[in-house]
């Protein structure tokens, strides 16, 4: 036994999970479908504007879901895909008067390339290397964007504001709720077909891949391919997001998309659960509203809070949402027979 | 030409800086095979330490002992309390943790000695080296003071029992247990040992980047990048690719136009990169070999 061989057996970036467990129950789902379509209907306009965001994080953690809880790939480098698909979607936006709706397909075509070359060399690393390859990434990210090479598209280090669309047809309600609901249906599609992507042929390769490489690829999957695929398909899914965040917050800069925000994603992955995608809706509320919670505890300590949390998850349930969502379904099947 | 061996010597000096966190992150690598994303805090937490003591009269390198000692007894402590239960747990788990850690150290030290940039003293005084216009005191002073901490850990790990036991943990630790040596506290003694190194290297560098809570984030990244150009799992390959990259940043910041302070930190994030793709093992590491 040589360390070499612990690192192939015993070092796994991900637990694995049975693909039976990634996805909600029907009555669970429709139960979660109604709560996002009727809450925002009664609150004001700037929590509707969170909820907005939390859908936002949700797809990006969703993404980052897909790529290491179903390909067991890392990547600490979310925040880069995400700001690529922002500023394609500001720039086609303000500078050629692109619909809003219509840049998102091209932030996502143009973020799945940059994904899916980036997983080029990412093919050669695993595990840690990823992860630093992946932070390298993250933290370059803000500094491209404010070279003065692009600064006639990207408008620099003060960024492009963005204009908020108006609801069409001239429905009665207001800009905020219509980008909501505009929101929910991109973001709804997305996890259909993400759920299902994970359920296809290549869904059950990403897995193969994850539980053990070599054993997929005795096994006949091309794992350069599905490796990179899953590289492209998340950073797809991100910059929809990211396009969807500019359009919301109204405004791209390059400092808005630091290695803070990949933290946040890959973070907000950890609580939801690796691998259960319904999680990630729970992993992007932790990331909006716990630094808030944080913040009223105690100011200035609102680092330590958050990371005293996240302690608190890592030890006490390290699966995340997952595991929390198990226990009471559990429970109330115990409740049934009873 | 003078500007040349200006640049490759004030190179050599942040390169020595970068050496130490390098050194730092390949000991806990070597023992847990994890990055610990938080060295640069845990570094930045230790020289506050010893800028603390200095203001409560403590002379300076009294306070640079004590400093080594809190910062030994403290790595010691989180690997207990913290990472000792995660041992067995995901490499994810772990990052997070280590985040979780960079998190609370970070806000921990901006609370105790808020985030205003504060004067730290440097012992070896900033006048010209040897009369040469060159290298100040102080930069000679860290180069000097990295060379010295590399001999020690070499004498350390070649010639006496626990640097053997140490070795031989972080080598085949099957094998190490069942010759009687404790891997838990082999592991435990690493931690100790990079809280100690990371706390030299703050106590170096806080001179020159001065000190605040965020004053080793760049710094890290570099050490990084020369813990990866060495191989990671090589002390002595740390080393030299801390000051490879400390020369490389200063030449490539001087000579190629276009080029300044904002891109340098792009720059060593290509070099991370290029050096994983194109040999992952680094300069000196012993290459990961898969048995199927």
């Amino acid at each position: 036994m040589s360390a070499a061989d612990e690192v192939a057996n015993e070092a796994r970036p991900v637990e694995a999970t049975p693909k039976r467990a990634m996805t909600l129950g029907i009555g669970a789902s429709l139960v979660m479908l109604a709560l996002l379509i009727i809450g925002p209907m009664f609150v004001k306009n700037f929590i509707v504007f969170q909820l907005t965001m939390l859908l936002i994080y949700a797809l990006a953690v969703l993404a980052l879901n897909i790529l290491t809880g179903g390909s067991g790939q890392f990547s600490l480098g979310q925040s880069a895909f995400y700001a690529v698909g922002a500023y394609t979607s500001a720039i086609l936006i303000e500078h050629f008067g692109v619909n809003y709706a219509l840049t998102l397909p091209v932030a996502g075509i143009i973020c799945f390339a940059f994904g899916y070359l980036f997983g080029q060399p990412a093919l050669r690393l695993s595990g840690i290397y990823l992860a630093l390859a992946t932070f390298a990434l993250a933290v370059a990210m803000p500094q491209l964007l404010k070279l003065g090479v692009f600064e006639h598209w990207t408008g620099g280090v003060q960024g492009l504001v963005v204009t908020k669309p108006d609801a069409p047809f001239g429905l009665p309600i207001s800009q905020d709720r219509w980008l909501y609901y505009f929101t929910l249906v991109v973001a709804i599609g997305i996890y259909i077909a993400s759920v299902n992507l994970l359920k296809s042929r290549s869904g059950r390769a990403f897995m193969a891949i994850r539980d053990n490489e070599i054993a997929a690829s005795a096994m006949g999957v091309d794992v350069a391919l599905y490796k990179t695929l899953a590289f492209g398909i998340s950073a797809g899914i991100t910059g929809v997001a990211g396009g969807l965040g500019a359009i919301a917050v109204q405004f791209v800069a390059p400092d808005s998309y630091t290695i803070t925000l990949a933290i946040a994603l890959f973070l907000g992955m950890v609580v939801g659960g690796v691998g259960w995608l319904p999680g990630s809706i729970v992993g992007s509320a932790f990331i909006i509203f716990v630094p808030n919670i944080a913040e009223e505890v105690s100011k200035g300590l609102s680092g330590a809070v958050f990371g005293v949390l996240l302690f608190l998850v890592i030890f006490l349930v390290p699966h995340g949402a997952r595991q929390v969502a198990m226990v009471a379904q559990g429970m109330l099947g115990k409740l049934r027979k009873g | 030409m003078e500007l040349f061996i200006n640049q490759v010597l004030a190179g050599i000096a942040t390169g020595a800086i970068y050496a130490c966190m390098a050194l730092a992150v390949v000991m806990i690598y070597q023992a847990i095979d994890h990055l610990n994303f938080a060295q640069g805090e845990m570094a930045m937490f230790s020289t506050f330490i010893a800028w603390q003591l200095m203001q409560w009269g403590v002379p300076y390198w009294w306070a640079f002992l004590l400093t080594l000692v809190f910062s030994f007894a403290g790595g010691i402590a989180i690997e207990r309390l913290l990472f000792k239960p995660l041992a067995k747990a995901p490499v994810l788990t772990n990052v997070a943790g280590f985040i979780a850690l960079f998190a609370i150290v970070n806000s921990v030290a901006g609370l105790t000695w808020d985030f205003t940039i504060k004067q730290f003293p440097t012992p070896f005084g900033s006048s010209p080296f040897l009369g040469s216009q060159l290298i100040s005191t102080h930069q000679a002073g860290m180069i000097g003071v990295t060379l010295g901490l590399l001999i020690l850990l070499y004498l350390f790990f070649q010639f006496t029992r626990i640097g053997l036991a140490m070795r031989a943990a972080a080598a085949l630790p099957e094998s190490a247990r069942l010759v009687g040596i404790n891997t838990s506290w082999m592991i435990a003694l690493g931690w100790g040992m990079a809280a100690a190194i990371g706390a030299i290297a703050g106590i170096l560098i806080a001179p020159v980047v001065f000190l605040e809570p965020n004053m080793m984030g760049g710094v890290l990244i570099y050490g990084f990048a020369a813990a990866v150009l060495g191989g990671l799992s090589s002390p002595l390959g740390a080393v030299v690719g801390g000051f490879l990259v400390g020369v490389f940043e200063n030449l490539v910041g001087t000579y190629i136009p276009g080029v300044g302070n904002e891109l340098k930190l792009p720059i060593a994030l290509a070099l991370i990169i290029t050096v994983l793709v194109l040999k992952p093992a680094g300069l000196f590491g012993r290459p990961i070999v898969k048995r199927v």
